[in-house]
Parts: C-alpha cells; structure tokens; sequence
C-alpha cells in the first residue's frame, strides 16, 4: 500500500488540499474553514491534541502533508460533536477527524501504538471474523496490548470488576473460547468481501491507474 | 407682545400634593415671582388640568406660563402651548424623588421646591416668544459635488423629491471610482459572486432626468450664504462660469488611492506586477474575462497574492491607522476574477472581515470557487526575481513564502476632502503672535501639503468641511450620522468615513433627506440637529459690541461671519443654537429670545441664600441639557439621593454658559458651582462638538476671580459626565455638599 501513498504524492504534488477534497470523506469542507478556532476551542480533549481542527486545516492548506497524514491528532477524536454542534460555517468536522483517519491508515501512515487505530484494528479483527465482536477477547487483547508483564498488572487492576461482572452473569470466561458468532457468520464474510473489493476498486481509481 | 401677564400652576399629583405645601408654592409664585396668576391642581397634565391652563392664556391674557411640576423633559406633550413662553420648575424629578420622605427632611425639600418655584418664575419673565428671522426662504435646490456613485445616488434621490440638483463633477465623466471596476459585490445574494456594475444605468438615469443638471470639468469657485440662501459659483476647465442658488449642499468627492510607493516592503513602486486594488481593478477590465496579463511583461497570471491591510490598521509613519471596511470583499471578489479564469489565488489576511448583508455571503462564495484563504501577516515581497511573498503564518506560527505572478495590495482609502478649514486660521493667528515661529513654519509646511478647497466657502472659519479623524469630513461617528460641522452641508461616501458601495449608496440617501430636510427647516426658520425645530437664533446688541471677535471664532459650526467692520453676523439657518457664542462674548451682549444671559442670570439669583449660620449651603449646578440633565431626571426615577442644598439649572451647552454667571453666583453668596459637560476632545460626546471643551478651556481661567474673591478654588468644578452616570452625578454633588461642610466652610458673601 505503500506505492499508493508514492501515488498519491506524485498525483497531488501541488496542493495536498486538493489531494483531499478528492479522497478523504466530507474534505471537500476543508477550504470552508474560516479559521475562526471555535472547533479547537469546544473540544474538550483540545489540550492533548498535538494539532487541533483549526490547525490541521490550514496545514492541509499550507500543503504540509506528511505532518498532517502522520500525526496522531485525528485518532484523538471521540466524536463528542461539540465542534459540529458550534461550527459557525458548518464543517462537518468530526466527520473529516475521521475521513483524515481512515486515509492515512489506507496509505499506512499511522503512527506506530496509535492506542484508538490499534483498538480499531482489533475491533474489526473480531467482528469481521464473527459477525459479532466479542468484547472479552477484545477486553483481554487490549489488557495485553502493550505485552504481557502489563497485561497482568492490568487484569490484577481491573479483577474486583471483573469478579463482579462474572457473579452478576454480565461476563463469561468462556466466552473467550470460541465464543458466539452470528448466525450466517459466511453471509456476513460474503458481504464484507464484497465491501473490500469496492474499496480497491475506490483505492485503485486513487492510483489513478482507473477511472 | 404688548403686556406680560403670568401665570404660576402648581401640580399636586404624583405624589407633589403630599410631599410638599403646595399652597406654600402658590403664595411663593405670587409674592417672590409675582405671578398675576397663581393656582394649584391635582392632577396638571390630566385634560382639565391642561384645559385650566388653556383657559387662562385664552382669557386672562396669560402669556408667560409657569408649570411647577415634573421635570421639562416630561409630558411635554401635555404642557404645549402655542404662542406662549414657558418654563418648567422641576419639583418631580428634581425634589420629592431625590429626596427622602422623611419628617427631618420636610423643612429643606420645601425649601427647594420654593426655590425651583422662584427660578422658574424669575426664567420666564426674560423670556420672549421665538419667531422665524425670515432670512431666508423655501429653495428646493441642491448641490451634489461629486459625480461618484455617492454623488449620482444622492442626485437621483433628490431628483425623485421633487428637488432641482445641479450635479458638479471634476472628471469629465460621471461614474467616479465604481466607473472603472470590472465587476461589483452584489447588494443582495451574496453566494452568487460577483455581479455587473449598476453605475451605467445609474448615470443613464441621472442623464435622463429632467431635474438634474450636470456639470462635467467643472469645480466649485466659491460657496456663500447659508441653508436655504448659498450661492455657488461654478467654473468649468475652460474658464466660463456660472453661478447658482442653492439649498443645501451634499459633498459626495469619495476617496483618493493611498500611494504604494510608501509600500516599498511589499514590494510597491518597485514591481510593475505589484499593484494596489484600484490597479487590478482596471486590468480585471483590459482582460474583460479572460486571463489577466501582468503589466511587466503580458505573461498571463496563473498565481496572483493578495495581501490585506497593506499599510492601513498600523501606526507605523504614513500608515492608514483605520480599516477601510471594504478591501477583504474586494479582494475576494478580484480572487474570483483570477480563479474563473483558471489561475490559483490566495488571500493573505490577518482579520477578514465582510461587513453588510452580503458580505458573509460572499467569503463562502469566495471558498467554494477555491480562493485559499492564509491567516498570515505578510513581512516583505521580494522582488528581485519571481515574485515572492514572505509571511508569517499565524495558525501554524511559523515562517513561510508563497510565490506569485502578481501580488495585489490591499490599500486604504485616503478621504478626498478638502483642507482643514482650521489651519489657515491657526497660522495666521500664529503669525500674529510673537514667539510662534516654530508653528508658523510647521503649519506652512503642512499647508503645503493640503489638498485643493473643494467648496470655497466664505466662511469666517475657513474654505471647507471640518475634518473629525484622519481628515473624514464627519462629526461623530455614531451619535449624529450624516451631520457635518458646518450646517446644510452634508457629506457623504468615503469622504465620511471609509465605505463600500453599498454602504455608499445607503449613505448618501441618508445625506440627501438631510439636506431637504436642511432647506425645508431654513425655510421655516427652524434648527437642525440637535435642537431641531428650535426658532430661537441668536441676536446681539450691536452698541456694546467690541468687535472683539471671541464668538466668531468659537463657534463650533462656522455659523458666525464678520462684516467689514467686524462686527458679528449670525446666519442664522447656519446656527445650531447651542449658546456657545452667548457664553464666549465678554460684553454678553448676545442673546436668543428664550434663552439668554438674564434668564439663567435671574434664575440663579432669585434663589434664596439662608444666613452663613443657618449652615444651610447652597451650591449651582448647571447641567447641560443633553446629558447631564437626563441624568439627573434618571436620577430621580432611580430615586438616588441628592444634596438638599443644590439648585440645578439646565444649560443648552456647557459652551453656552457665561463666566459671568459664575461670577454673580460666588458674590451672591452661593457656596460652590458645578458645571456638568459632555466628554470632550478627540472622543468627544458634546452635542455642540465644542461646547464642552470651550467651558472647560474658560473655567481654567476662573481662578483668578476666585482670587480676587478670596475664595477656595475647590468652589468651582468642571466636569465630564455622561447620559448613564446616574449614579455618579448624584454622588458628585453630594460629594461637593460634604466638601463645603466639612472642609472649606460656607462662602463669606453671604448678605
């Protein structure tokens, strides 16, 4: 995937906005911005974000594409929707958090232990193979995420819920045995596959090699 | 006016019947005012109360009408009568409400009461009925200088009126600065773009209206007279001239491009390629759609680079240290011209702001055609190669460069009016004056640089429209839009203040209703602003005039000439009425028939003045009309407390208030003066834009009367209040109150 992204940059080598007003979601709003900063100011995980709204924005427009594609800052959205709730000019902008997200994981820019895109993979991992996502694997794979001497310092924390969660039947241990699935678990794959392959058709028509 | 016949009526509603002995009022009016009539009501503005009235001046010959109730500012409806003077005594607002209702307080409210009674009574006797000079009558004519968009707009309206215009334009054509634009901001819709000009059906109009005369290659000789009697003389390039009787006078000469060769950081004067918006403006036109070519070498414009504020909103020297308001659409509208012709365009701004309805509109429009919007602070142009603009990216807070085929600066607009009318005045004052060579040659040197006069006026104080701030012709930003300091001539467009078209346009509607209105009231004798309707006009004895000059120099409209054996000549359609004459002349021998310096003089000294020992002060308040007044009325609705010892006068203008006054006040015993004004210098809020600092100036002065008098200098203050110190006039005169107890003691010229 790695050449997509030489592509892209080859494609777009003047003006990375342009690059995404075409391939990232709802990024043809980016040129509205009006730098007014009240995205920046409601999110109220502002203050951790290496480079709020307002600035990637106009990074996109100052045709800073590595800093934007590589940074960490969209994957802190939690999509609060305070920033498109008072948005005066309406930029769906949460909405372009994750557009900008889910393009830089296409072209394999994520930054490495980004903890939201790790959680993302995991959760579709689970789901794509079920049909379902089960929550105790993905509870565990997160408890374990960061190696196995942690993991236990994590399960050791969180035991007393855990305890709790199993007595009251809101958990069950075996769950992580198998666990359930849907009940056309191949449908599911079926429909899945055929996703992806309107995504490559999506992803090649960016390489510019199709229409 | 044959027999003067008074009459005293005396309210007892609102509470006035309870809080005070109004019978107590009816003898003070007929035995201290000597009211031929005297009578109390219990309700004075109901319809029998007024009817009461109505009856007296029908059948008793009562001509001079005493109305001893709420303060003058209310139910003015009610207490009209024609053909009668009239005076208020303020016992509402004034007394019960700023006193407390108290037993231990009864003795000194009366006290006031009496003493209001007695003023009113004492007002009114020296007041005489005003009537129209007649000096002039009805012109339904106008002036338009300027053939501009605000020119054109204010023919057309005045035209529409029923008014005859004549049309006076410089240029050889009519359009002005709107003319040469390729395309214009549209006045409604502002997602749609940029829209055709108007200006061409505007002048198609103009043309074709009967009304309307123009004047193409002509300027204005000389201007004289007054609103309702000026008289023009026009003079065409070619040095025939005519002359024109006039009504009043709209200046509408828009604005002047600021010089970019002081830009030449940003490149000004250095690149042919960099040019202002004016510039662009006319090869967005030489290109008529298609690409634009850059006049170093015709190559046709892919990148062009727009920097904002380029020498304006800065204090640096030669700066424009004001927004221009319009720049930021224009510039998105000539960053249109360059996208819709396929080239890229980027507007370097720091604030962008798209003032008017469609302004917001317009910038959206702007984004979505592509226009790239940077919020940067532009440092330099460099234009020894390629074009390259060096900003300060204030988002992202770092350095960065943008290349460009051209950049287009965004400068100011310069207002074209005419010279200060006030430094020929100061220089040739200066020239009289030993010691002042310094200014003489500062002065000269900036009257060098003065433009052309532009109206020529005759006038005592100079040949043009006074400046406010950085030479706009206006008189106050906000409270009085569209006035000028010089009565019948209003200015409008961006010789007022800095504006786009359609606020232009929207201007000079304004300004042409104000000049019919000017007409129509010289016609009738009637004031303008503020003291519209007023009849009164100023008069003077001619016989104790010393021809000393005072009141036609201080006049803050221009309103007063001199004849050739300098004695004063009021104009009295150029006249606001404020006073400031009468409180200027050392002889005071001008006056207006209801107001002058035995009105207020009489008030003042029909006060009763209790023994030193009755340890009862009294301290004079003359409060101006226009805000310290209503203040104080407010005052009293809020019921804040008020020293019983202060007797408050309403003067029309702080300015019109003679030293004289002052002087009679302290010998007759009273303890202190105040004076309450308006704000005054460069944010001034006088009404009279003069009025206040002229007092202020004249009361600096007063301490060598004191001296004289051997009094404290702390018994005479000037302030500056405003309309919402409602509070803090109360707690002033309070606070005078406590000073004269318990600090400098009660005057000794108490007899």
């Amino acid at each position: 995937m790695s050449n997509l992204n030489q592509a892209m940059i080859e494609k777009y080598r003047s003006s990375f906005l342009n690059e995404v007003e075409a391939n990232v979601e709802e990024g043809h709003w980016v040129k509205m911005c009006m730098q007014c900063g009240v995205c920046s100011g409601s999110c109220p995980l502002g203050p951790h974000w290496e480079h709020p709204p307002q600035e990637l924005f106009m990074m996109i427009r100052a045709n800073e594409r590595e800093a934007v594609l590589k940074s960490d800052s969209m994957w802190m959205c939690t999509s609060c929707y305070n920033c498109i709730a008072r948005c005066p000019r309406g930029l769906p902008i949460t909405h372009i958090m994750h557009g900008l997200a889910t393009y830089a994981k296409r072209l394999n820019l994520v930054p490495k232990k980004q903890p939201t895109a790790e959680f993302g993979q995991m959760f579709w991992d689970s789901l794509s193979k079920n049909g379902r996502v089960n929550e105790l694997k993905i509870g565990v794979g997160l408890y374990f995420k960061d190696g196995f001497a942690q993991g236990v310092k994590n399960a050791m924390a969180g035991r007393e819920l855990g305890m709790a969660m199993m007595k009251t039947q809101r958990m069950n241990a075996m769950e992580y045995f198998g666990g359930h699935k849907c009940k056309d678990t191949s449908g599911i794959q079926k429909m899945l596959k055929k996703a992806q392959e309107f995504e490559d058709q999506q992803i090649t028509r960016f390489d510019g090699k199709e229409g | 006016m044959s027999e003067n016949k008074t009459g005293a009526y005396i309210c007892q509603g609102c509470g006035l019947g309870e809080r005070l002995d109004t019978s107590q009022l009816v003898t003070i009016a007929t035995r201290d005012g000597k009211a031929n009539v005297a009578k109390e009501h219990e309700f004075l503005c109901s319809a029998e109360g007024v009817k009461m009235i109505q009856d007296d001046i029908d059948n008793e010959g009562v001509n001079k009408v005493v109305i001893a109730a709420c303060s003058r500012r209310a139910k003015t409806d009610a207490f009209r009568f024609d053909d009668v003077a009239m005076s208020r005594a303020n016992l509402r607002e004034g007394v019960i409400w700023v006193r407390p209702d108290t037993d231990e307080a009864r003795e000194t409210t009366q006290e006031m009461a009496d003493d209001y009674v007695r003023m009113a009574c004492a007002e009114v006797k020296h007041m005489k009925l005003p009537e129209s000079s007649g000096e002039q009558s009805l012109n339904r004519h106008l002036m338009v200088v300027g053939g501009g968009i605000s020119g054109l707009t204010s023919a057309i309206e005045a035209a529409k009126a029923g008014y005859k215009v004549d049309l006076v334009e410089k240029s050889g054509e009519l359009g002005g600065q709107v003319g040469k634009l390729y395309k214009s901001v549209p006045r409604k819709n502002g997602l749609q773009g940029y829209v055709d000009s108007e200006i061409g059906e505007l002048i198609e109009a103009v043309n074709a209206n009967d009304n309307i005369t123009i004047h193409l290659n002509t300027t204005v000789a000389g201007t004289e007279g007054a609103p309702g009697r000026f008289k023009a003389e026009l003079a065409t390039e070619s040095g025939s001239t005519s002359s024109i009787e006039i009504g009043a006078i709209v200046q509408a000469t828009g604005f002047r491009r600021y010089d970019i060769n002081q830009l030449d950081n940003l490149g000004g004067g250095k690149s042919p390629d960099v040019v202002d918006q004016m510039g662009f403006e006319e090869l967005a036109k030489a290109a008529n759609g298609g690409t634009i070519k850059r006049p170093s070498d015709g190559k046709e414009v892919s990148n062009v680079v727009f920097v904002q504020c380029a020498g304006q909103r800065s204090n640096e020297p030669g700066h424009l240290n004001y927004c221009s308001g319009h720049c930021c659409t224009t510039s998105i509208k000539q960053a249109m011209y360059v996208r819709d012709a396929g080239g890229d365009a980027t507007v370097l701004f720091d604030d962008l702001r798209t003032p008017g309805a469609t302004g917001e509109d317009f910038y959206r429009a702007g984004q979505e055609k592509g226009v790239a919007f940077s919020k940067g602070k532009c440092t330099s142009v460099d234009t020894s190669g390629d074009l390259k603009v060096n900003f300060k990216d204030l988002i992202l807070d770092e350095d960065a460069t943008a290349n460009a085929d051209m950049v287009v600066l965004a400068t100011g607009m310069v207002p074209a009016s005419g010279p200060n009318p006030y430094l020929q005045l100061e220089l040739d004052e200066a020239k009289n004056q030993e010691g002042q060579e310094e200014k003489v040659v500062k002065l000269e040197a900036e009257l060098a640089k003065a433009p052309d006069s532009i109206l020529n006026l005759s006038y005592r104080q100079g040949t043009d429209v006074p400046h406010l701030k950085n030479g706009f012709t206006d008189s106050h930003f906000i409270c009085f839009p569209y006035e000028t300091r010089r009565t019948g001539i209003y200015t409008a467009g961006p010789v007022r203040r800095p504006m786009d078209t359609s606020q232009a346009i929207e201007d000079a509607t304004g300004a042409t209703m104000k000049a019919i209105q000017a007409c129509e009231n010289a016609a009738q004798g009637r004031a303008a602003h503020p003291r519209s309707g007023d009849l009164s006009f100023p008069s003077f004895r001619k016989e104790g005039c010393t021809q000393c000059k005072r009141c036609t120099v201080e006049c803050p409209f221009g309103a007063i000439d001199e004849d050739e054996k300098g004695y004063p000549q009021y104009n009295e359609a150029r006249c606001r009425r404020c006073g400031t004459c009468m409180g200027a002349c050392p002889v005071r021998v001008i006056s207006f028939e209801n107001y002058s310096v035995e009105t207020v003089g009489q008030q003042l000294k029909n006060v009763d003045i209790p023994d030193e020992f009755d340890e009862k002060p009294r301290i004079l308040v003359l409060a101006c009309e226009n805000d310290a007044y209503p203040a104080l009325d407010m005052a009293g609705m809020n019921r804040e407390e008020i020293s019983p010892w202060a007797r408050i006068i309403p003067v029309r203008c702080l300015g019109s208030v003679n030293t004289i006054w002052i002087t009679d006040a302290l010998n007759s015993g009273y303890d202190g003066v105040m004076l309450m004004g308006c704000q005054k210098g460069d944010n001034y809020q006088c009404h009279f834009v003069k009025g206040s600092e002229m007092a202020h100036y004249r009361m600096s002065k007063i301490d060598d009367t004191l001296k004289t008098l051997n009094l404290e200098k702390e018994r005479v203050q000037t302030y500056e209040v405003s309309i919402a110190d409602i509070q803090r006039i109360p707690k002033l005169i309070n606070d005078m109150d406590k000073m004269i107890v318990d600090e400098i003691g009660m005057s000794p010229f108490k007899f």
